[in-house]
């Protein structure tokens, strides 16, 4: 029972996701995590600046609740479910960090240098930060979709232009990589 | 009732995001570096199971647990909305190491500063709903 403690293994992880996903479908709902950044801005009133805005956020309450669920999931992950939260990346990939600046590679769950609450008081994290967040939310309502409802929910069905997504998540995230990060760090 | 299998299921992913190492940014930057198979196994196990279940559901005409049937939205049909919406995606995916599921999760993993990446989206979200009738879709 040890075993839950550690990192799930990648087939596990796996098998989890694909039986949310049925869960979701069996309760008649569809898999897709972004679209409650678009409740969020009804919510907030941008309803008054953008036709987009204007429906019945209430069709999406459910989605919200998963929302909940997930961030209640995180705690129970990380609190209870965790002892060590270092991440075992592959020690290429921590050297390529190290020699960019990230000196917490291999020994935490996410970068103490743009995840620390010492972010708050360092302008370019969280410019990172603002930047990172504006291109997910801005990106995955212009392909209808994120990981979940493209990549998962999507590809699940076959259907291909959620393989042109995904297809363009890593074009995107490769670039990103491999050519931005270079510059910035 | 609905609203605790719905607040269940959140759970579950939530856990399984943190768990499986899918909401640390090193595993994204990994795998956008293809020095791990981890990611790439996560994913592919989701799409190869998922792939199954929905072929099971239509071939058994699966109904829901409300005896609803189970209808699977098709995408609209288009190349430029899927392609230059996912590279935007894609570029922010890799840059802060988290997407619209697991950048929630890792709020109740206690990671204050993401909660700036989710008003980050949001806005996000909002400039598109402002500029959608000017962009190619």
């Amino acid at each position: 029972m040890t075993a839950i403690f550690d990192p799930w293994h990648w087939f596990v992880s796996g098998l989890m996701i694909a039986l949310v996903m049925f869960f979701l479908l069996m309760v008649g709902k569809n898999f897709g995590m972004s679209s409650n950044l678009r409740t969020f801005c009804t919510l907030c009133g941008a309803g008054k600046r953008s036709d987009f805005f204007k429906f019945d956020w209430k069709s999406q309450q459910w989605n919200l609740v998963v929302v909940l669920g997930a961030v209640i999931g995180g705690f129970i992950g990380a609190k209870v479910l965790s002892t060590d939260l270092a991440v075992a990346i592959h020690p290429k990939t921590i050297e390529h960090l190290n020699s960019l600046g990230f000196e917490s590679a291999g020994t935490s769950y996410l970068p103490n240098e743009l995840f620390d609450s010492l972010v708050f008081s360092n302008l370019k994290g969280l410019m990172i930060l603002v930047v990172g967040g504006v291109l997910i939310g801005f990106g995955s309502r212009y392909a209808g979709g994120c990981t979940s409802g493209h990549a998962i929910s999507g590809l699940s069905s076959l259907q291909w232009p959620s393989l042109v997504a995904v297809i363009g998540f890593f074009i995107g995230g490769l670039t990103m990589v491999h050519f931005i990060f270079p510059l910035i760090f | 009732m609905r609203t605790l299998i719905y607040l269940f299921i959140g759970i579950i992913f939530g856990i399984t995001l943190f768990k499986s190492e899918a909401a640390s940014w090193f595993r994204i930057y990994e795998m956008f570096r293809f020095e791990s198979f981890h990611m790439y196994g996560i994913i592919g196990t989701a799409v190869g199971l998922g792939i199954l279940i929905k072929k099971g559901i239509k071939l058994f005409n699966i109904t829901s647990f409300y005896g609803d049937p189970i209808v699977f939205t098709p995408k609209n049909k288009s190349v430029s909305r899927y392609l230059f919406g996912s590279l935007i995606f894609g570029l922010g995916w890799a840059l802060v190491g988290a997407c619209p599921g697991p950048m929630f999760t890792l709020v109740g993993a206690g990671f204050t500063p993401i909660l700036v990446v989710i008003l980050g989206s949001i806005f996000g979200t909002f400039l598109y709903g402002l500029l959608k009738d000017k962009l190619p879709h």
